[in-house]
């Protein structure tokens, strides 16, 4: 139950029609359209769309494969460079990445190949009898990952893979990071992150252990102690304010913890619905928030942002969904008020307009615009959790801590990567990378050590 | 408007557009249907002795290219297999209905003069334009004595061309097949018994694809299959080269031919007049997409020969003949250069692979500052060999340029670097 909400009444529809508004986002593909789709994949030498996916995915040759009726080829392909593909194909913004770059982008080529929507149907359709991957000869080491997101998650299959044994420490009750906790619920539908994890877990020799929270009853010196080498994925866990008074009102939460409460409810009747719903954002998080309240019955959704939609971190692709989900876009307005009803509750937000001053900066003009809204959710950044590190010292770059090109921390046998460091973008596909990678520089730095020991 | 009538050895039809002797000249029905929907002419459905052939179940299967169009035909049919009574009756019928229309009936009976002799005159009295000889079929009827059993023997293909000049008036179409090893053999032969014309070809053995889990080929009669006659776009070329080497030959110079194999459109159909045909005929295509396909080839072809100047058929049969010759004759100072349209180019590195792995590396892949790569020619490299050019996906992205050398024609006879050249 959400608490700053509980004055709001709840979903009105029936289970079964709120479950049918978080089906699949992008319907996957039956046989017919994989084949079409995947004969439209020129093969391309040097294809500039595996440069554009931050995992490395050979994808001409897993499109090929899938051309070629080998689905489990295809799969495996798709697994050794990214073993969270299933999610990352359904929640990669393609239209930024791997399709942006696809050469049948040209004018004369009609569209992109659906790079995502193939790399679903691969990983959603095969069949393994058995784990794909095997595990080298065993090294003897054994690495602690804190935080079971894909960062996390990736690091340790990779690790595993490389003959490590590995101890994932998580603080919530389930893996999977924000595939399982802060993914809009119509990209990750059935129990998706779950499934993967277990698929994942296959390989062997990794365990995990729950409620495990680093910085409160888990410390990262006892850790360094106890284990080989220690990975950080740990992701950012705590929501930007808005260092506005009222921000703690009923009526006014982190939309982060609005859809971790979506995500995790079994019967979407359970959760309170803004009537008027406020989402102060401009990011993935923003929209996927104002969406999903749309979907679960408000009558009117407004997203509002300080910038003009050009400068939006939203994809256009993603502005578009919250345009076909009657999500209104309001621009060049910025937060300045809580606006409390008589009993303490939020009942509208007051912005104030905005342009950008002779200098470029961007400056209130003082005329206010009120939004009468039962809910305001905050979407406005996340930011790391400093309790996370309060019993170590650090090396930080802004808010994320700081690695080097091995992903190596200030502290010696400490690694960490995903959102909670610095380079790169928080993006699913890029968390998987970050993991991977640093699970080859930790295994290369253990055996060096090893050799030169 | 261009004339697109034809008098083909005799045989006068309002276009060159020929049913295929096949399933879709089975009988009256399909005739009809295809009269109806504009074809210039028919070679009805091979008829033979009775009692008539029997066929099995699961006949036909197929290759296909990536968007599941078929490329490549292959059937285990026989000759037909109703009466030789019913389908003489409705040819009859047929020809008197439609009096402007192409009508000639395939055949095949035993390699025995006596056959021959009884059936000519039957189909004579039918009224049917002509008759065509199938030596051709190279499936179940070979094992009986015929179809490409007689088409692969010269000897037996004139004698029997010859008999068939002896016991009958009609123009006679020597059907070839093309499962034999120099096409001019049993072309030859034909002329030399007397043969009006010869078409071709006829299907090529094959084996289109195998059931991995049953380890059978298809088509699979109850676990078993046998190898089928291959047709549809992919023999297109075979069936060119042979027309071309016949057309060529000065032993059976002015022979009219009529072109067969994978045709499917007007184009298909002027590329196999230009190497010497005079009237084509169609059956995969048809089969596929079913009779209306004529309305396009008659409507593009008679536009293209508009816009070329060709009043007739006649007006542009053979004309790249001259230009077909031996490798021989072959310019060995032409060059041309591949030539990259750096505007249409959509930068998949195709030509730059395959030139590398396969060619003459002639192709620079030059990694651009925002990360995409240039695809570059070299042309002191390029031998022209036109890979790049095939392997692009764009269409006119790559052209190969000729290169003004400044060198005479000269031949591989004239060369000097042939050891065996010609005195000059
Ligand atoms: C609402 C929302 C929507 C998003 N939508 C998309 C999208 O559509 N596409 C996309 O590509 N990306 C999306 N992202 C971003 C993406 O989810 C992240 O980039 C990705 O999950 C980062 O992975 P990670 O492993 O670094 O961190 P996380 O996924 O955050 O995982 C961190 C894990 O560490 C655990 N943890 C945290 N602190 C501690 C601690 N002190 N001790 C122990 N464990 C700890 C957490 O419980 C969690 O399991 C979205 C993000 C949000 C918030
Ligand atoms: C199912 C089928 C049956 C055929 N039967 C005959 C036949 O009875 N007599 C004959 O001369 N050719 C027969 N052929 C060959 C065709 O007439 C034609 O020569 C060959 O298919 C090549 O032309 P295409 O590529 O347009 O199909 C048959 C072809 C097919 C596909
Ligand atoms: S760029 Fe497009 S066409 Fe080329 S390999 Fe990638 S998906 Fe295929
Ligand atoms: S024509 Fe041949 S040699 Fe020349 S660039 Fe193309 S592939 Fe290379
Ligand atoms: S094959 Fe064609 S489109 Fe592809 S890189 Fe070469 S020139 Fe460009």
């Amino acid at each position: 139950m959400i608490k700053s909400l509980s004055h709001l009444p709840t979903a009105e529809a029936s289970q079964d029609a709120l479950a049918g508004q978080f089906t699949d986002l992008h319907p996957p593909l039956n046989q017919r359209q994989a084949e079409i789709e995947s004969a439209r994949c020129l093969y391309c030498y040097d294809a500039p769309c595996v440069n554009a996916c931050p995992s490395d995915i050979n994808i001409p040759r897993f499109i090929r494969n899938i051309a070629q009726d080998n689905i489990n080829g295809a799969a495996q392909t798709i697994l050794e460079s990214n073993i969270l593909g299933g999610s990352c194909a359904r929640v990669c913004p393609t239209e930024v990445l791997c399709e942006q770059a696809c050469v049948r982008n040209h004018s004369d080529e009609c569209e992109p190949v659906k790079i995502g929507l193939l790399q679903r149907y691969a990983t959603d359709n095969m069949q393994f009898s058995s784990h794909p991957f095997k595990r080298a000869a065993a090294t003897g080491k054994t690495i602690a990952v804190v935080g079971a997101g894909p960062a996390g998650l990736s690091c340790a299959h990779r690790l595993a893979m490389l003959g490590n044994q590995v101890v994932i420490f998580e603080a919530q009750s389930k893996p999977g990071g924000l595939n399982e906790y802060g993914i809009a619920k119509y990209k990750m539908t059935d129990n998706f992150a779950q499934k993967e994890v277990e698929f994942l877990l296959q390989i062997g020799g990794i365990e995990l252990r729950y409620g495990l929270a680093l910085g409160h009853n888990l410390s990262l010196q006892e850790l360094q102690k106890d284990y080989d080498a220690v990975f950080l994925g740990i992701g950012l866990g705590a929501s930007r304010q808005l260092g506005l008074t009222g921000e703690d009102a009923p009526g006014l939460m982190a939309a982060v913890d609005y859809i971790k409460e979506l995500r995790q409810a079994d019967d979407l009747t359970t959760l309170p619905v803004a009537k008027r719903a406020v989402v102060i954002g401009a990011g993935n998080t923003a929209i996927d928030m104002a969406v999903q309240m749309a979907r679960l019955g408000a009558d009117q959704v407004t997203l509002v942002y300080r910038r003009g939609t050009e400068s939006m971190s939203a994809t256009e692709h993603e502005q578009d969904i919250a345009k076909a989900n009657q999500v209104k876009i309001v621009t060049w307005a910025q937060p300045k008020e809580v606006l409390l009803d008589d009993s303490g509750k939020v009942s509208a937000m007051r912005f104030e307009k905005t342009v950008l001053d002779a200098s470029g900066k961007l400056t209130g003009t003082g005329e206010l615009l009120d939004i009468p809204a039962d809910g305001v959710f905050k979407a406005i950044g996340q930011t790391f959790d400093e309790s996370s590190l309060n019993d170590v010292n650090l090396g930080r770059d802004g808010d994320r801590i700081r690695i080097d090109d091995g992903f190596r921390t200030s502290l010696s046998g400490v690694y960490a990567g995903g959102d909670c460091v610095a380079p790169g973008e928080d993006l699913t596909v890029q968390a998987v990378q970050h993991g991977k990678l640093a699970a080859m520089s930790i295994h290369q730095d253990l055996m060096t050590n090893v050799e030169a020991a | 408007m261009a004339d697109l009538s034809i008098n083909f050895a005799g045989i006068k039809a309002p276009n060159p557009f020929w049913l295929a002797s096949a399933p879709p000249t089975d009988k009256a029905y399909n005739v009809v249907r295809a009269y109806e929907a504009g074809w210039g002419g028919v070679v009805w459905k091979t008829l033979g002795e009775d009692p008539a052939a029997v066929n099995v179940s699961s006949r036909y299967s197929a290759i296909y290219g990536k968007n599941k169009e078929v490329l490549g035909f292959n059937n285990i049919e026989l000759i037909t297999d109703r009466s030789l009574e019913i389908n003489l009756r409705e040819i009859e019928q047929v020809k008197k209905d439609w009096p402007d229309r192409a009508l000639v009936v395939s055949l095949m009976v035993p390699c025995e003069e006596e056959s021959w002799k009884y059936i000519l005159p039957l189909v004579e009295a039918t009224g049917a334009d002509g008759i065509e000889l199938n030596f051709g079929c190279p499936h179940g009827m070979p094992e009986r004595g015929m179809g490409a059993a007689v088409g692969q023997v010269p000897e037996y293909v004139e004698m029997v061309t010859r008999w068939c000049k002896t016991y009958s008036k009609m123009p006679v179409i020597v059907k070839l097949t093309p499962n034999i090893t120099d096409i001019r053999g049993p072309a030859r032969a034909a002329y030399n018994g007397g043969a009006d014309a010869v078409s071709l070809i006829n299907t090529i053995n094959s084996i289109t694809s195998i059931d991995l889990d049953q380890m059978v080929a298809r088509p699979i009669v109850g676990g078993r299959s046998t190898h089928g006659g291959y047709c549809g776009p992919a023999v297109k070329p075979i069936a060119m080269n042979m027309v071309a080497e016949i057309a060529r030959d000065p032993a059976t110079a002015g022979i009219p031919i009529s072109g067969i194999g994978g045709i499917g459109s007007w184009r298909d159909a002027a590329e196999f007049i230009a190497l010497g045909a005079s009237s084509v005929q169609v059956c995969t295509a048809a089969m596929l997409y079913g009779f209306r396909i004529v309305e396009e080839m008659k409507d593009g072809l008679s536009r293209w020969m508009d816009e070329k100047g060709y009043n007739s058929i006649a007006d542009f049969s053979g004309k790249a003949i001259p230009n077909t010759t031996d490798w021989k004759y072959l310019d060995m100072n032409y060059k041309v250069i591949a030539q990259i349209d750096q505007d249409k180019c959509i930068g998949c590195g195709r030509c730059y692979i395959a030139c590398e792995d396969t060619s003459h590396q002639s192709i620079a892949n030059l990694l651009q500052d925002n990360g995409t790569h240039k695809y570059e020619v070299k042309e002191e490299e390029c031998v022209g060999c036109n890979l790049c050019q095939i392997t692009c996906p764009v269409t006119d992205c790559i052209t190969m340029v000729p290169q003004d050398t400044g060198e005479p024609y000269m031949n591989w006879t004239q060369d000097p670097r042939n050891p065996f050249r010609e005195a000059s």
